[in-house]
């Protein structure tokens, strides 16, 4: 069974020391609520899990796989503060570049992932035009669709109506129940069943 | 290799929806070569003399100009964080958005260079050597700044650092072609600069997109 393994991690932001000697381990079909007052480490933590901050001592493995390697990275998705769309293109062609990045999926997949997520009809709409809980809706959907096992979602919930929050928490179960696992942060309450707590 | 023709389509699209980031450096360009003619003297002989350093150093401020442009937006909304995390090579997307800013700065630079080459009274074998020096070096101008602008990539008004880095790279660059196209003027043999300006193109293709993918990475944490 695949499993995320964090051993004796330590990180360090300017000169404050975040957490040092963490350990833990998430299994598949594990959800896990990383919670923490405000700069306690959480998006650090998550980005090093991404791949995007380096520990200052520890490692990181997915099945053997060490943090950054290529094999590693195929199996993770972080979701961050941002976004990550271009004003300028639609969402259709934004989502459709965010899914290139982990994996290129059909056109008519994309579409359906659209209309999935509550963005029927904004497909040709460029990015400049959705308000900020539409444009969450289309880096969720290109989350929703890629093959990835491990999910990493800071603030997943940010922006989004109480309905939106439903479709992201159904997803998350249907995710873990397939045997992927998830990590995320969230200040507000999260009615996800079996969600283990970790506190930084 | 998909993923590459992805990354420079979505940067073209890009750029074509959002025109003035494209046309700014070129209308610099254009409008700085031409200035001169009105500043130094109309005169057919002095302004011949001068014509390639003037398009030279015109054209490299033109690319320094566009430079700032190349990862900022892709950092401010959070794509480049994406393009980490992904399992592609940091170093072919990376080099794709080059190809993108060379074909969006260089190309037009190069197809413009007659236009300001005759503007400047320079002959025929001139204008050409021009357009060869433009065509071998503008590539490495696009690579080596993309060492630079993944460097500046989250630091606010970081132009002038970013001049101060690059331009000491750039000065190799200019003195070869401005030289190629002046020996050429008086029907010198211009094989050595020209190679030059090759060796310098394979030199920085090789290791440009992957200083700039360490330098990203470094600026992301």
């Amino acid at each position: 069974m695949s499993s995320l393994v964090i051993d004796k991690l330590e990180c360090q932001r300017g000169y404050s020391q975040l957490f040092t000697n963490l350990c833990f381990q998430v299994n598949a079909q594990e959800v896990v609520r990383i919670t923490g007052t405000n700069g306690s480490g959480k998006t650090s933590l998550l980005k090093i899990l991404a791949g995007i901050n380096t520990q200052e001592q520890g490692c990181v493995t997915f099945d053997q796989n060490v943090v950054k390697s290529d094999a590693y990275q195929q199996e993770v998705f972080y979701l961050g503060h941002q976004a990550a769309l271009s004003a300028e293109l639609s969402s259709l062609e934004n989502l459709e570049f965010l899914s290139a990045l982990n994996q290129p999926v059909a056109r008519e997949v994309l579409i359906q992932a659209l209309e999935d997520i509550g963005l029927k009809g904004y497909a040709d709409e460029p990015c400049a035009n959705l308000s900020a809980g539409q444009k969450r809706r289309v880096i969720l959907a290109s989350l929703f669709i890629s093959k990835a096992k491990v999910w990493l979602l800071d603030e997943p919930f940010t922006a989004l109506d109480p309905k939106g929050i439903k479709i992201v928490e159904s997803r998350i179960a249907q995710h873990c129940a397939n045997g992927g696992l998830c990590l995320f942060t969230t200040h507000q309450d999260s009615a996800l069943p079996n969600q283990r707590m970790i506190a930084l | 290799m998909n993923i590459f023709f992805q990354t420079l389509s979505r940067d073209l699209r890009i750029a074509l929806r959002n025109p003035s980031s494209v046309l700014n450096p070129l209308l610099f360009f254009i409008i700085s070569v031409s200035l001169f003619p009105l500043a130094i003297s109309p005169e057919a002989t002095t302004l011949s003399q001068i014509a390639a350093g003037i398009i030279w150093v015109a054209s490299m401020l033109a690319v320094l100009l566009s430079l700032n442009a190349l990862f900022h937006h892709d950092f401010d909304n959070g794509v480049l964080e994406q393009m980490v995390t992904s399992h592609h090579p940091l170093a072919l997307l990376i080099l794709a958005k080059i190809t993108a800013h060379w074909l969006l700065t260089g190309i037009p630079i190069i197809l413009l260079s007659p236009l300001l080459g005759v503007f400047l009274f320079l002959d025929e074998q001139g204008i050409k050597v021009l357009m060869l020096t433009l065509l071998l070096a503008t590539p490495s101008l696009s690579l080596i700044g993309s060492i630079g602008a993944s460097l500046i990539v989250g630091i606010k008004n970081s132009g002038m650092l970013l001049s101060l880095l690059i331009l000491p790279l750039y000065i190799p660059i200019l003195i070869f072609a401005s030289s190629a196209v002046s020996q050429a003027q008086f029907g010198l043999d211009i094989n050595s600069q020209l190679y030059f300006l090759a060796m310098f193109l394979v030199l920085s293709l090789m290791s440009a997109p992957f200083v700039s993918a360490l330098a990203l990475k470094i600026s992301l944490e």
